[in-house]
Parts: C-alpha cells; sequence; structure tokens
C-alpha cells in the first residue's frame, strides 16, 4: 500500500505578531514547522503503515510537499519520525500559489510519485486556513474524498472506513481506494523521532523537483497559475476604536445592559 | 513570468522587508550606503515585503493568467441553497440569497438558488411522496417558494435520491454540468462541514478560484469584479480576494455573517426542473451518522459567553453559564480551560476548536492569543472583560470593560 502525505511548512503559529504601526506581520526569527494538522496526517499514515507490516504486507509513506528549499529540512524529519521517503517541489515559479495552483502542483508531484493507494492531509493550515487542497486535490486525482475525519480510518480490501466530520455530526462512511482523506485535530499525536529514525533521515535522499522537472505547465503554477488575487489587506476597522465602558463593576454592567438592549437580542 | 520587482533606485536598503519576511526570501545586501534588496529562493510572493516597503520599491509582477476569453457572457449570481438533514435549507443559504441579492440589483443581474432535494434519512424510494408538493395554486410551494420569498428569480431544482447521503463529488457534478451550460459570474456557498467540501470540489472541476470563509462581499463598482473579503492571520489582518479571468467567481460564507432577509411571499420567481445525470453515482458510502444534538454546539449560537483563564477557578464557571442562560445563549471556552478539564472540548473557540459567528460574544477573562481570535473572528459584536488593559483581545471588540471579569459578570447577571 502506498500512502502520499502532503505536509506544509508554517511559521510556528505564535511567533506571528503584528506590527502595531505598520500592520504588517513580523515573522522575525519564525521557526518553520509542520502544519499542526498535517503532523497529525503523518501520524495517522504510520499508524496505517505498522498496521499493514504487522499483518505481513508491504507500505510506504511518502511525504510530499511544495515549499522554499529549506522545506527540505522539515521532509527530513518527517523521515526520522518513521516516513519512508520525501519529494519537495521546490521552484521560484511556484511561487504566490492559491490553492488551486497548488492543488495542481501537489498532483504533478503525486504523478511522479506512482498511483497512490491513499493520500491524507491535514483539514486545513493553521495559516491559510482554507482547508481547500484535499478537496481539490481529490477532484484533480478524480479520486473521492472525505474530509474532517476524527479517529483513525480502518483500511480493509481496497476500502477506508473512517469517521467524518458533517453537519449532522459524525458520519461514518466507506470510501473506496485510492482516495483522499482530510484529518481533523486530535485523532492522533505525531509521534517523536527515533534513534534509528534519525539515522535513517540522516542518509535518506530526498529528492527536490524543480516545476519542470515535475512536468509542471508553467501557466497553471505559482501566481501565474492562480485564479484569484489579493487586491487589498488591511486592519479590520473599529478594532482600535473599540468603546471603553468605565467605572467601577456595578457602572460598567449597567452600560453592558445598555448596549445588549441596543442589539435587541 | 512573475515575480518580485524591486526599484533598486527608490531601495533604500533599509531591512524592513528582511523583518517582514517568514521565510528568508529577501535580503539586503551590497557595500555600506548602497545596500540593496535582492530575492533569494525562499521568495513565495506573499507580498508581506510589499507591505512593510516605506519607499514602495517593491511590487509584484503577475503573469497573464489564463481564464475564459469571454467573461462577459457569464451573468446571475447563483447560491447553492444547502438544505439540512430534513430537507429543509439552512438559514445561511437564505442569508446568502438575501446578500445575492442586494449584489445582483448592483449589477444588474438575477438571482438563482441551487436546490438538490434529496430523501434524507427516509431512504424512500418515492422521492416525490418524502417530498412537499412541487407546486401549490399560488405557484411553486415548499423550499423553492421559501428561496424565491427571499430573493431568488430563479430555483433551480433537482429532486434525486442520489443527493441524500450528502456525496459532494455527486453534488459537484451537477453543480459543474450547470455552470457549463447557464454560466453564472458568481456562486457562492455557505462555509458549512458540507460546504467547504463541496465549494473546492466544484473549484477543482471548473478550474476557477475559490475564497474561503468570506466575511464582506462587495461588487466593485469599476470592474464588477465580487470583492471577497476575508481574514487573514487570525483576524489581525482582512484581505480582499478578486478572481479577475476565471468565472465564475467562487466564495464561501459562514453562516451568520450577513442577515437573512424577512420572506416576502409577494416575491415571484421560477422554478426549473432539471435532471441528474444518469451515470453519476456516490463513490461514497455513507454508514450512519450520530447526531450531535444541538446542545453539544456552540456553533450557531446566538449569544455567546466566553471564559478565560482569566476568571480565575473553576467555581466562577457557574456565574458564566448562569450569564448564558439568562441571555439565551451558550457558554464557550479558550483552550487553557479545556486543558485544565473545566470544560469540554466541544467548547472551545480557536483555530484548533471551533469558530464561531453569533451576535453577540461576551468575552470573560479571555486574553486574546491569535488562535482564539482566528475562531471568533466571525462574531458580530464583541464585548470584552479583562484586568489587563493591554489584553489583546481589546483590539478585537467593540466594547472594553477594563476590570474583574467575575466581578462584571455577577453584577450583569444581578441586571438581567
Amino acid at each position: 500500500m502506498n500512502i502520499v502525505v502532503c505536509v506544509k511548512a508554517v511559521l510556528g503559529s505564535t511567533e506571528v505578531k503584528m506590527d502595531p504601526k505598520t500592520h504588517t506581520i513580523i515573522r522575525d526569527g519564525g521557526e518553520a514547522v509542520i502544519n499542526p494538522f498535517d503532523a497529525v496526517a503523518l501520524e495517522v499514515a504510520l499508524r496505517i503503515k505498522d498496521e499493514r507490516r504487522s499483518a505481513g504486507e508491504a507500505c510506504t509513506v511518502t511525504v510530499l510537499s511544495m515549499g522554499i528549499p529549506v522545506t527540505e529540512k522539515l521532509l527530513r524529519d518527517c523521515i526520522a519520525r518513521g516516513a519512508d521517503a520525501g519529494l519537495l517541489l521546490s521552484d521560484r515559479a511556484f511561487a504566490g500559489a492559491d490553492t488551486l495552483a497548488t492543488t495542481y502542483a501537489l498532483s504533478c508531484g503525486i504523478a511522479r510519485l506512482g498511483v497512490p493507494d491513499l493520500v491524507l492531509c491535514g483539514k486545513m493550515a493553521v495559516d491559510g486556513d482554507t482547508a481547500q487542497i484535499g478537496p481539490e486535490l481529490a477532484g484533480a486525482l478524480g479520486i473521492p474524498c472525505a474530509v474532517g475525519v476524527t479517529g483513525l480510518p480502518a483500511v480493509t480490501d481496497g476500502t477506508v472506513t473512517v469517521r467524518r466530520e458533517s453537519d449532522a455530526g459524525v458520519a461514518t462512511v466507506d470510501v473506496p481506494l485510492p482516495a483522499v482523506l482530510t484529518v481533523a485535530k486530535d485523532v492522533a499525536e505525531l509521534r517523536m523521532a527515533s534513534i534509528a529514525g534519525i539515522l535513517a533521515a540522516e542518509d535518506a535522499e530526498i529528492s527536490v523537483l524543480s516545476a519542470e522537472a515535475a512536468g509542471a505547465d508553467a501557466a497553471r503554477i505559482g501566481l501565474a497559475g492562480s485564479p484569484t488575487q489579493v487586491v487589498r489587506s488591511f486592519v479590520p476597522e473599529g478594532d482600535a476604536r473599540g468603546v471603553e465602558i468605565t467605572g467601577d463593576a456595578a457602572a460598567q454592567a449597567e452600560q453592558v445592559v445598555e448596549v445588549m438592549r441596543g442589539m435587541a437580542l | 513570468m512573475s515575480g518580485l520587482l524591486i526599484d533598486v533606485e527608490k531601495c533604500i536598503g533599509c531591512a524592513r522587508c528582511v523583518r517582514a519576511c517568514g521565510n528568508a526570501g529577501i535580503e539586503v545586501e551590497g557595500p555600506w550606503g548602497a545596500r540593496k534588496a535582492r530575492a533569494t529562493d525562499g521568495c513565495i510572493l506573499c507580498g508581506a515585503c510589499v507591505d512593510a516597503c516605506p519607499v514602495d520599491a517593491l511590487s509584484i509582477e503577475r503573469g497573464g493568467t489564463s481564464g475564459p476569453q469571454d467573461l462577459d457572457e457569464y451573468r446571475d449570481y447563483w447560491v447553492f441553497a444547502q438544505v439540512d438533514e430534513a430537507g429543509r435549507p439552512l438559514d445561511v443559504a437564505l442569508e446568502l440569497v438575501g446578500k445575492a441579492r442586494s449584489l445582483a440589483d448592483g449589477r444588474g443581474c438575477r438571482v438563482v438558488a441551487l436546490l438538490a432535494e434529496g430523501a434524507p434519512g427516509t431512504g424512500a424510494a418515492d422521492l416525490e411522496s418524502a417530498l412537499p408538493p412541487r407546486e401549490s395554486v399560488d405557484g411553486p410551494s415548499g423550499n423553492a417558494a421559501l428561496l424565491i420569498s427571499v430573493g431568488a428569480d430563479e430555483v433551480i431544482r433537482c429532486r434525486d435520491a442520489r443527493f441524500s447521503t450528502f456525496d459532494a463529488e455527486v453534488h459537484a457534478e451537477w453543480i459543474c454540468s450547470l455552470v457549463r451550460e447557464r454560466r453564472p459570474e458568481a456562486l457562492l456557498y455557505g462555509a458549512t462541514v458540507f460546504g467547504r467540501e463541496l465549494a473546492p470540489a466544484v473549484a477543482v472541476r471548473l478550474q476557477t478560484g475559490l475564497t474561503a470563509d468570506c466575511t464582506m462581499l462587495e461588487v466593485d463598482p469599476e470592474t464588477g469584479l465580487l470583492q471577497q473579503t476575508r481574514p487573514a492571520f487570525g483576524g489581525n489582518l482582512m484581505a480582499t480576494i478578486v478572481c479577475p479571468a476565471h468565472r465564475p467567481q467562487m466564495a464561501t460564507v459562514r453562516p451568520g455573517v450577513f442577515a437573512a432577509p424577512e420572506p416576502d411571499g409577494a416575491r415571484v420567481g421560477t422554478v426549473s426542473d432539471v435532471p441528474l445525470d444518469d451515470r453519476l453515482a456516490p463513490r461514497v458510502r455513507l454508514l450512519g451518522v450520530e447526531r450531535s444534538s444541538a446542545a453539544d454546539s456552540i456553533t450557531d449560537a446566538d449569544v455567546l459567553v466566553v471564559v478565560g483563564r482569566g476568571i480565575g477557578s473553576k467555581k466562577n464557571l457557574g456565574i458564566a453559564r448562569d450569564l448564558a442562560d439568562a441571555l439565551g445563549g451558550k457558554l464557550g471556552c479558550t483552550r487553557p480551560i479545556v486543558e485544565a478539564g473545566w470544560c469540554d472540548p466541544w467548547r472551545q473557540v480557536g483555530q484548533t476548536g471551533v469558530s464561531v459567528a453569533p451576535r453577540l460574544l461576551i468575552s470573560l477573562g479571555v486574553s486574546g492569543a491569535i488562535q482564539h481570535l482566528a475562531g471568533m473572528s466571525g462574531a458580530q459584536a464583541v464585548i470584552a472583560v479583562n484586568e489587563d488593559p493591554d489584553a489583546p483581545i481589546f483590539a478585537s471588540a467593540q466594547y472594553k470593560v477594563v476590570g474583574d471579569c467575575v466581578k462584571v459578570a455577577e453584577e450583569l447577571l444581578a441586571r438581567l
């Protein structure tokens, strides 16, 4: 069984601060980490691998990322924790990609890895927060998808059974393989690297592919391949101008009640 | 070809761009007095340096994006009107039809609602007997009539048992075939669990853009483009996004962001019944749903009282809960409260908890970590109570109460 886990490097989110004067994001010294949701997806993949292998079946886990060259370090860390191989799509031409262009790039990477049985993604990235890559990737690959998986998947001949979030509650579904699953938080915690894993990671070869080597159409990647454009970013209005409610607790409560009356709750 | 352009005439080598960049994607080099910025392999064209540059020396050049050339042929605002398990349109569907109405009026075009009716839960072979009649003597009836009454000019309705299990692929293929045939300029979805799965499935099939979780939608009077504004970086920043060269322009919107219009029974509209392609079959098999009772969810609460570490001790939770009850609302909390075991995880608001969009959020003793702010950015009004006048929560609050949150909560309770 071949499992591909898509991971994204994000800044350790506690490092994100705003410059109060320029209203830009200060990212000084922010060390990149694996998006926490993707870390859970990796652990889920490793659990499936452990299970398959103990059943005497071959199973490999490959981590795939589109990112800047230093992302290779994170992929190596994934190998130290138990992944078998890493593929990094890295090229200036990939820069500025929205979810559609990212999906296309990842699908090119997956095509280089052969047909996977299972593609796992975090439900969303903590920086972009769109939760679009998983379902878009499923569409690009033409395979079914289950988003927001909340428990460990059970794989049985050609089908994966999962519990997943739904608007009505938690749904249990059978998804035929190959499939894309996106994983919610709290399903599992990514294991620590083992000594053997760290040694393996040192020698592991991480494939780094340029856009051309990945066979990507230049018109469909990066900024040029992104239908959406950010035209403006701004600090939300009114934030700094909130109404201050002063006085002792009783006086404050009195005014808050007035405010709530005005809202006609 | 796209890329980061650096005007070396303007660049003063101040290195603000270097500090703004999270990826070591730009550096400043050269001899003293003539230091200039230079992009590196780490550049992901995020634009952070462009915003940070004090002398406008940086800009991002876009290559031409390839989309359909006949953009003017795309007309009308469409809304995917998701139904719940009982088959009724969700509130967010009505909210979006209302919003689409005002956007479409600005564009001089029509509003079309997409209504996919299955037989949820019943598994009824005879769909028509499980659903309300398609028409009454007064014209369209049931869900279609409701959608027309809140602003739709046309409802495209498809009744098919294959919609019953909420398989996103089946819905996506149906929507894509309609889009290809009828060419809407924009298509809106509720940012529900299903909407957030369906919209990307449609976007990738149509190769168009999609903006998640918008809190503002406006039509640019000059270009006619749909300006889609969403919170970024935990709501500290808002980003306005457009999709200039691809159609339809698509966005998801969280429930509760826009107000649902009052239904107007006098509004007139048409209903088009369409079939679902025979070849489509759900691939995902639904085995069962454990319904979470509405009581165990804070996502659709109208009023939310959220407690943070500042409430001091577990016994003070009772006051917050009483306050929530008195306001007809629910109790939410921050991550440390869950970690302390004081509240169940489903009450956690934030990036690793749930996102909420109440009309009123009363925040008690919450400092305002960025991950928490991300989950509450949909709230329409925030009243924050915290002892620390510099707590970050106050930057996201319309009403700032500096004081002991427990005392203020007690005083509030006494007045309700």
